[in-house]
Parts: structure tokens; C-alpha cells; sequence
């Protein structure tokens, strides 16, 4: 039973102590306690180009995660997104088959995704179904379609330029995908905390029917939301597929499961309502940052799984468990 | 009731067609021995779809239970090659205990530190994963390695059907009783319908959840052997996810993911209705690729038209105001 206990301070803290207990300023420390904690386990971490290869473990599934957020702070989730993945990677694949332009199959990479999206905000908005259960049945579809048009087979031959995407470098040790991560980082910051869109979907997570009331098109946010999440997964689609350079049906498998874990050490509540698109950014480092450093002492993928899992649910439990001892 | 009752007519209903279409062009689908084939090769699937039923009730979810029964079949196969002498009863009673004890864990995070569900299986997912490399070191057990009494049990017959059949019968009897014929049964039901309320009428919701939990995670280790012992293997990604196909076949049968609404014979029903689509794909000469799409649009298809029966008058006032926008 979630019962939540509202103490009201007698005395307002203030910024600077409201900024050093939050949950961005902590995530932080233990981003830097693990950069510091690696580079003393592992000599080759220390350099800027290990250091640049370790991006590429977290940007695609930080694209996603920026729009994830919005969507898990408005109330929903969508556990499709690595099957958007599939789904966007395969018909791009397909088309390349045709010896078409880069810009062709990166277009036909997006609006899978959008549409792919927008199947999804049908579904949740027009027909008012739980998102939870659609996604799974999504999940399910869109890989499904993958698998009926590639079966066991691969798509391979994209053209030398498609590689850039996933491959490239802008400035010296600075990739693409770096460059990108950080734009639209920056981009869903500014949507989410600085614009009326951001402040409804805030009001949307805390109280849909109150914000329906208050004027806010719920619908139409959530509906935005789902697309923004499904073009996300069409752009992560482009560099995943370019960084690999062949798409097989199970591309990018479990990946919704770290996207969810990054949102949620992020410090954005699953149950709606809070977050912020900072804390996401250093949750993005320091699972890259984990993920890499156990890389390094070659520790195997699947193991690194138990400590992503344990971090999901540790981060949420910590903090209540803290709360319980307390009292 | 009467509205569930039709659903279950429904969904019977449904099979039954499906059936009929099949048998209109491969008549030996409909053959005694052919449905046999083809319940006890959906046992499994029934058998988890009850404990997913009983958690769904409860409004949470159980993404670990493939999982808990891949780790839970490890232990079960690992047991088995270090003491070959060790009876099946033991073993069995080993399963169901280490995967009531895993899903007794979700239970508890979810009871006690009062976590999402989903977050918490989504979690234990991966973590009962990472714990199977641990333990076999990435290895498989294989066929060779296991005694034939391990392997033989779930084959056994007894009236003409195998041991695998008869426990899921057997499970859906004792969890139909449990649910329709005790106060904790009955509880499931009060706890997803209005928690509130059933905090007011003095039930623990927390406890009741916790006890969901243990019942999927019970089943959920049960079928991990049956099911390492069945195919006569064991390795990393067994059953790798199936809990989607368990969350459709208890969305298929008409239970409410919202909670409190659902009952036992159309978590069972749910199951077969995927069951017979997946042994009939190979039959028309459908590639089995098909079928995780058509999983997937068996999920959405049954969570619109659940949706759509279950949907109050009270919320056509708030449609029409979304309606205007």
C-alpha cells in the first residue's frame, strides 16, 4: 500500500542545501567515486581514446532514455523501444538493398520509429488502453515482424558513408554519437524544464485528471510523448545499426530494461511526477562508466547484468531502507 | 460473474474455431492424441500463467518468473549430475522451494520497501539471469550428463497423459481452490479491486502481494525443472522471454492488468488459445518466425476488447471532455 507521509519543514532549506542533498548531486559523487575507483583498477582507462569507446556504451540508450523520461515523469512507460529498434534497423536494411541514398535509409530509419510511436499513442490516447500492457504487446509485434521478414537471416551491404553515424568522429576523440548525445540532451532539458510542454507534463504525471481540468490536452501531451519516444528509438536505430553495420532481428534485445534502469537512477519516479533531465545525463555516465570499468577487468556481459539489475532496484531501495532506519 | 462467465464462453469458443479451421484442411490436428500433444505441451505456459494471474490480481506484475524458472531448472539439472541418486520427489520439492524463495524476494522488496513491481522484476530479471552464468559458469548441462529418472518423470504416463499434464490439472484444481475457497483467495481479489477499501476491511494488501508473489515464484521453479527435465537441457537462456508469452496468455484470458478482475479458467484458457496458435503454425505451414508477431497482436487485440467490455459508465462524463479537446 503506498502511503506517502508529507512533512512540512518548519524552516525552507536553503538552495545550497536543497542542491547538495538532491538526488543529481549524489548521483554525481558516485559517478566521480567510480571514474576514480576504475582508473585505479584498470591502467588503460586513463585515456581519451578508452575513454571515448566507452562512450558509445551508453549514448544510443541515453537518446532514448531522454525521451523516456518525459514519457515515465507524464505517467507511462514504453517497453518497446528496442523492438522500434528492430523494427526501424530492419526496414532500413531493406532498403539499402535498393543501393539508395544514406539520407534515404536514415529517413526511412526515423519515421519507422515515428510511426512505430504513434501505433503506440493510439493505442494509449485514442483508445485509452494501459501503456504497460500495450508496449508488451508491441514489444512483442514489432520484433515479431522482424523476425518474419529476416527469419535467421542478416541484412548487410550498407553504404561506406552510413557508417559515420556509428562510427564517426567530429573532432578528434569526440564521436558523433557523442555530439549528439549531448544536443539533445540539451534539447529535452529545455523542454522539459523550461517550457510550458515540460511544466504539463509535470502536471500530468502528479494528477492527469486535475491537469485535464486545468486546461492541459493530456492526450495530445502523451500522444507527443510516445512519438518523441519512438523517433528517439528510430535515431538510436541509425547508430546502432551504422556502429554495427548489419541488422539481425534480435538487435539491441533487453536494451528497454537499461533504458528503464537509466530513467530510474536518474532519479525520475516510475510512478510519474518527478525527475529531471540532468539526473538522467549523469545516470547515462556512471552505468557507461560501470559497465566499461567491469569491461576492463573482463568481467563477462551477463554479469555486468546483475550489477545493472541490482542497481535498479538498489538506488530505489536505499534510499527507504535509509528512511526506515531512521525511524 | 455472468460477464466472466460469457468471457470464458468466448475464449472457449474461440479455441474451438481455431481448432475447427485447422482441422478443416489437417484433420489429424483434432485427433485424441494430437490435443494431448498439444495440452501438454502448453502445461507449462498454464501452469505460470496461474501464479502471473494471481500477481496480475493483485495489481503488479512478475516479469521474473522465466527467469526464476531458468535459475531454478539450473539448480535442479546441477543437483542432479553432482548426485545422481538424489529421487525426484527431493528434487521437485527443491523447485518449488527456491522459486517460492525468489519469488518470495520480489514479494518482499515490493511488501516492505513498498517498490514498483515492475521495477523490482525487472531487476530481479536480470539479476536471477546473471546469477545462472554464475553458478554454471556459462556451461550447459546436457542430456548425457542428467539420470534417466531426472529426465524420465515429466514423460511418465498415467491414465494416457504424461506427469506434466496431470501437475498442471492437478495446479489448476488446488490454485482454483485457493482462490475461490479461502480468505487469502479472496483477498487477491479485494486487494486489486480497491486497495483502500481492503485496508479498511483490515487486509494487509502488502502481505497479499507478498503471497502472489511467492505462489508465481512457487510455480514459476516447478516448471523449471519440468521444464530442464522435459527438453534434457539446461543452460543460460532457457525460456528466454517467456514471461511476455505468460503476461498474453493471462491478458488473453480476460484478466485485468489494472487489477481484481480474472479467474483461474481464463488465465488456463488464455493459454491454450496461444498454445494451439503456436502447434498449429508448423501444421499450416506458417514459418514459426510468425510467431512472436502474432503474440504481440493477440496481446492488443485482447487488451482493446477487454478494455472496451470492463469500461464503466461513470468514465463516458471525462470521455466526452477529452472528446472536445
Amino acid at each position: 500500500m503506498s502511503h506517502v507521509e508529507r512533512i512540512i519543514p518548519d524552516r525552507l532549506q536553503s538552495p545550497f542545501q536543497k542542491r547538495i542533498k538532491s538526488w543529481e548531486s549524489l548521483l554525481l559523487a558516485v559517478a566521480i567515486g567510480i571514474f576514480i575507483a576504475n582508473s585505479f583498477a584498470s591502467p588503460y582507462f586513463l585515456n581519451a581514446w578508452n575513454l571515448s569507446d566507452a562512450t558509445f556504451n551508453f549514448t544510443e540508450k541515453a537518446m532514448i532514455a531522454f525521451a523516456m523520461a518525459l514519457l515515465i515523469v507524464a505517467g507511462e512507460i514504453d517497453l518497446s523501444v528496442a523492438s522500434i529498434i528492430a523494427l526501424s534497423s530492419t526496414a532500413m536494411g531493406a532498403v539499402a538493398q535498393f543501393d539508395v541514398s544514406t539520407l534515404t535509409i536514415v529517413l526511412t530509419g526515423l519515421s519507422v520509429g515515428v510511426i512505430c510511436g504513434a501505433f503506440n499513442a493510439i493505442l494509449v490516447t485514442v483508445m485509452g488502453l494501459p501503456s504497460i500492457v500495450v508496449t508488451i504487446g508491441t514489444m512483442s509485434l514489432f520484433r515479431g515482424i522482424s523476425y518474419i521478414v529476416l527469419g535467421d537471416q542478416a541484412f548487410r551491404g550498407y553504404p561506406r558513408d552510413f557508417a559515420f553515424f556509428g562510427q564517426g568522429y567530429v573532432f578528434w576523440v569526440i564521436s558523433f554519437e557523442f555530439v549528439l548525445f549531448v544536443v539533445l540532451a540539451v534539447i529535452y532539458g529545455v523542454l522539459l524544464h523550461k517550457t510550458n510542454f515540460g511544466r504539463a507534463v509535470y502536471a500530468i504525471g502528479n494528477n492527469a485528471t486535475g491537469a485535464l481540468f486545468s486546461g492541459i490536452r493530456v492526450n495530445r501531451v502523451k500522444f507527443i510523448l510516445f512519438v518523441l519516444t519512438g523517433l528517439m528509438s528510430g535515431v538510436a536505430a541509425v547508430c546502432l545499426t551504422s556502429r554495427l553495420g548489419s541488422t539481425r532481428p534480435s538487435i539491441g534485445l533487453g536494451m528497454e530494461l537499461e533504458v528503464v534502469t537509466m530513467v530510474v537512477l536518474g532519479g525520475v519516479n516510475i510512478l510519474g511526477g518527478s525527475g529531471s533531465i540532468p539526473g538522467v545525463v549523469i545516470a547515462a555516465f556512471v552505468m557507461g562508466m560501470v559497465t566499461f570499468g567491469l569491461g576492463l577487468l573482463n568481467v563477462p556481459g551477463i554479469v555486468m547484468s546483475i550489477f545493472i539489475g541490482a542497481l535498479l532496484i538498489g538506488v530505489i531501495a536505499l534510499p527507504r531502507l535509509w528512511a526506515m532506519w531512521r525511524k | 460473474m455472468n460477464i466472466l462467465k460469457s468471457r470464458e464462453m468466448i475464449l472457449t469458443a474461440a479455441i474451438v474455431v481455431l481448432l475447427g479451421l485447422v482441422a478443416t484442411r489437417f484433420p489429424a490436428f483434432i485427433a485424441p492424441s494430437n490435443l494431448v500433444a498439444v495440452f501438454n505441451d502448453t502445461s507449462p505456459l498454464i501452469l505460470l500463467a496461474i501464479g502471473q494471474m494471481i500477481v496480475i490480481l493483485t495489481k503488479c506484475i512478475d516479469l521474473s518468473v522465466a527467469a526464476n524458472l531458468a535459475l531454478t531448472g539450473m539448480v535442479c539439472a546441477m543437483i542432479n549430475v553432482a548426485a545422481p541418486g538424489v529421487p525426484v520427489v527431493v528434487i521437485i520439492a527443491v523447485a518449488i522451494g527456491l522459486g517460492a524463495v525468489l519469488g518470495a524476494f520480489n514479494g518482499v522488496l515490493v511488501w516492505k520497501l513498498d517498490i514498483p513491481p515492475i521495477v523490482v522484476t525487472l531487476g530481479t530479471m536480470t539479476i536471477y539471469r546473471g546469477i545462472i552464468f554464475l553458478i554454471s559458469d556459462g556451461k550447459w548441462v546436457n542430456s548425457h550428463e542428467m539420470s534417466p529418472a531426472f529426465k524420465a518423470f515429466p514423460r511418465a504416463e498415467f491414465l494416457g497423459l504424461p506427469m506434466l499434464s496431470w501437475i498442471a490439472i492437478l495446479m489448476t484444481v488446488i490454485f482454483f481452490t485457493i482462490i475461490t475457497r479461502t480468505t487469502l483467495g479472496r483477498s487477491f481479489y479485494a486487494v486489486g479491486g480497491n486497495p483502500h477499501a481492503a485496508v479498511y476491511t483490515g487486509i494487509n494488501v502488502g502481505k497479499s502481494q507478498f503471497w502472489a508473489f511467492t505462489f508465481s515464484g512457487a510455480l514459476a521453479g516447478l516448471v523449471g525443472y519440468l521444464w530442464v527435465s522435459r527438453y534434457a537441457v539446461a543452460y543460460v537462456d532457457i525460456a528466454l522471454g517467456f514471461e511476455l508469452d505468460v503476461v498474453a496468455a493471462c491478458v488473453i484470458g480476460g484478466i485485468a492488468i489494472s487489477g481484481g478482475i480474472g479467474s483461474i479458467g481464463g488465465a488456463v484458457l488464455g493459454a491454450l488459445f496461444l498454445g494451439v496458435i503456436k502447434n498449429a503454425l508448423p501444421v499450416v505451414n506458417i514459418s514459426p518466425f510468425w510467431q512472436m508477431a502474432i503474440s504481440g497482436s493477440a496481446i492488443i487485440i485482447a487488451i482493446a476488447v477487454n478494455t472496451r467490455a470492463g469500461r464503466t459508465k461513470g468514465r463516458i462524463i471525462l470521455k466526452k471532455a477529452e472528446a472536445t479537446q
